[in-house]
């Protein structure tokens, strides 16, 4: 065996690897067929709605709990007499983690089911994709997640929390707590990077101090660095945006190198109850989380949907904020279909402005000028349970601002 | 200063990781020139391999030092049968070798995924383990990087030891330096091929062990790891382990370095950049094996 026969072998390997992730990020360009809006099919007894959700690939953990919670939502609607008298009929398409797909499905969803709503995405990158899907065919989408803001379709509601609802009050409890100064990780791809920018100008408004700011790759594991740095920094607290597998490593060597919730606490934004299962309470124990919803959330809303999901999932699973948010969404549209008295996009639209919902996480409010929702913020410390307790709330639901026009630090930004 | 000597060890470190993921690699790709691409998912046995042990034995410590051995079988049996069935059929084909493997590596990730479910799984790290060591000056050393960096040494030692003296070690280093002779001399190459691939995946069975300490545990650990594994080797040079230990070293110190002074994606560019222009100085990697092989 030759040495140079094993290189030239293994530059081939490197160029089908090399390939075969290019074929995975390719071109599928959704049809350009530009015909205004496709009326949904609405003339049986039933109405067709759409479930787009990553069922395979690496989203797939955390967005089947959403489809999941979509379901139990759906189910509930439908023995209770369904929407205007028709029962739901939920037409489930798989985005398989990949962008382009979700924006095919979307087009099937819409031109061939002729859904009248679609619930699903996760990230910030399947939303982006399909949004101009929804925009040209002027159809609606219900987006349960969190997101970094400076965003607002026409065609989008956002049911889960914009950054003046999760990241600005998680500062605020920072800052009251007496924080003077931050350190921010984060994992690197565009939420994490809009957020950082926008806990920057908050921090140089309050007099918080940033004094240091990393990024790792999607996926990485290595956090030796990092945490050293984040050490020697002595910050008050770490802002924490790091999303996935890299969190179990980042808190594993947080851990080892001796810091804790009492010496250095961690905020996170995207570490929710299923997460933390995954992690292993043995290293958040103590460590913070900024969201909207937590299992343990009080109020016999609540008490419902967490019973009828471990009924229907098991008793093992937790429920989470975006779950939550995915399971409110549906309720939401129901609400804006029946004020308006029909499933068309433009009606249900202009009759979205005040719909309100008694939902787990407490009172919520659309806003039909930015079609987000007003939601009460609420920062949790993970217990040895595994279970997220609230130590902190807004006190009342924040109207939704996703370019931040209300607060003048951040007027820069957009 | 105290932040300098912290960074070293923290580059140390990375570079015991990268030892103990590539020492087997050495072996399988550097000794026997086999490409193996499903070495990665023989760490990631090893890894699931100690959360089972753990799902039986409760306390972590002793689940952790059982699972060192056990990892070390089941990866390797895992290697013995992909040698047995595939790859002894292919040792002169190169290319299918390489898509035959990586057709496994994805049939060993699918299967993970079955057997354990696509999300991580954790394992408790031993208390002992969790800790860290403060050194006077404010250095702290953390414990599972020092249990990694003794696991590391202790491999290489033993695997050197059991190359330079031990009778099959002599019968390995005959076969990799020419094969044929060694068959006309009456050992049998196929059962030394064999015993190589068993250490050299069981070897990937410890590295998954260790790294359950460090990070997660999922069904793509592997992929993650085995390029950085395959530079280890290819740049200390092929057919020794001497190359592999400095090489693994350096790049850990070059990375550490390089990322606290500026980021860890800027780090692993320089990191590339580095060993392409080493590369172009000396193709052949650091240290060469002389060998009379005409191939």
């Amino acid at each position: 065996m030759t040495l140079f026969r094993g290189r030239r072998i293994l530059a081939g390997a490197m160029t089908l690897v090399a390939a075969a992730a290019l074929a995975a990020c390719g071109s599928k360009t959704t049809d350009q067929n530009t015909s205004a809006g496709v009326t949904a099919d609405v003339s049986g007894d039933t109405v067709k709605v759409g479930l787009l959700n990553s069922l395979s690939g690496t989203m797939a953990i955390s967005e089947v709990t959403v489809r999941d919670s979509i379901m139990l939502a759906i189910e509930e609607i439908n023995a209770a007499g369904g929407v205007l008298g028709k029962k739901i009929q939920p037409v489930g398409e798989d985005g398989a983690s990949d962008w382009p797909t979700f924006a095919e499905k979307a087009e099937k969803l819409i031109r061939e089911d002729r859904v009248a709503a679609v619930f699903g995405c996760w990230t910030s990158a399947s939303r982006k994709a399909v949004k101009p899907v929804f925009e040209k065919n002027k159809a609606l989408l219900f987006y349960p997640v969190q997101y970094e803001g400076l965003e607002q379709s026409p065609y989008i509601f956002y049911t889960g929390a914009t950054t003046n609802q999760q990241i600005v009050p998680g500062l605020d409890y920072l800052k009251a707590q007496g924080a003077k100064s931050l350190y921010l990780v984060g994992s690197d791809y565009v939420f994490p990077r809009t957020a950082n920018k926008i806990i920057k100008a908050y921090a140089e408004a309050n007099g918080m101090k940033v004094l240091g700011e990393d990024y790792a790759p999607l996926g990485s594991t290595e956090f030796g660095t990092i945490t050293n740095k984040v050490k020697s920094s002595g910050a008050d607290a770490v802002f924490n945006t790091l999303n996935g597998d890299s969190n179990v490593a980042f808190f594993k060597e947080y851990k080892s190198a001796g810091l804790t919730a009492t010496s250095m606490p961690v905020v996170s934004v995207s570490i929710a109850e299923e997460e933390v299962k995954s992690i292993g309470t043995q290293y958040l124990e103590g460590q913070l989380t900024a969201w909207n919803y937590y299992q343990t959330t009080p109020g016999a809303a609540n008490e419902k949907f967490v019973a009828a999901y471990k009924a229907k999932y098991g008793a093992d699973k937790p429920t989470s904020d975006p779950m939550e948010a995915a399971y409110v969404s549906v309720y939401l549209w129901k609400a804006m279909v029946e004020k308006a008295g029909a499933f068309d996009v433009e009606k249900v639209r202009q009759a979205s402005d005040g719909i309100t919902f008694e939902a787990p996480e407490g009172l919520v409010t659309v806003d039909g000028a930015t079609q987000h929702i007003a939601k009460t913020a609420r920062v949790g410390k993970v217990g040895a349970d595994g279970l997220i307790t609230e130590v902190w709330n807004s006190g009342a639901p924040i109207t939704p601002d996703p370019y931040l026009k209300s607060y003048p630090w951040a007027g820069g930004l957009s | 200063m105290t932040v300098l000597i912290g960074q070293l060890f923290t580059g140390v470190s990375i570079g015991a990781v990268l030892l103990l993921i590539a020492l087997g690699l050495a072996l399988t790709f550097g000794q026997m020139g086999v490409i193996n691409m499903a070495h990665g998912e023989f760490i990631m046995a090893g890894a699931y391999t100690t959360f089972v042990l753990q799902q039986v034995i409760t306390a972590a410590g002793w689940s952790l030092l059982i699972a060192l051995p056990v990892a070390f079988v089941v990866a390797g049996a895992m290697g013995v049968l992909l040698e047995i069935l595939l790859i002894r059929r292919l040792y002169a084909r190169p290319l299918d070798t390489l898509l035959v493997t990586w057709g496994v590596s994805l049939i060993l990730q699918q299967l993970a995924r079955d057997i354990f479910g696509s999300p991580n799984v954790q394992t408790r790290a031993p208390e002992l383990l969790t800790g860290n060591i403060a050194l006077p000056g404010g250095i702290t050393v953390a414990n599972n990087r020092l249990f990694i960096l003794a696991l590391a040494g202790g491999a290489v030692v033993a695997l050197t030891v059991a190359l330079r003296v031990t009778p099959l070690g002599r019968r390995i280093r005959a076969v990799v330096q020419n094969r044929d002779l060694a068959a006309v001399s009456g050992i049998a190459t196929a059962r030394v091929d064999r015993m190589t691939f068993f250490i050299g995946s069981g070897l990937a069975g410890i590295a998954g062990v260790a790294l359950t300490l460090l990070g997660p545990i999922g069904p793509t650990m592997g992929t993650n790891l085995i390029i950085d594994a395959f530079l280890v080797v290819v740049v200390g040079g092929i057919g020794q382990l001497k190359g592999t230990v400095i090489v693994a070293f350096a790049l850990g110190v070059l990375q550490a370095s390089g990322e606290y002074l500026t980021t860890l994606s800027v780090a692993k560019v320089m990191v590339f950049v580095a060993i392409v222009a080493f590369l172009q100085w000396r193709p052949q990697g650091m240290f060469t094996l002389r060998t009379r092989s005409l191939a």
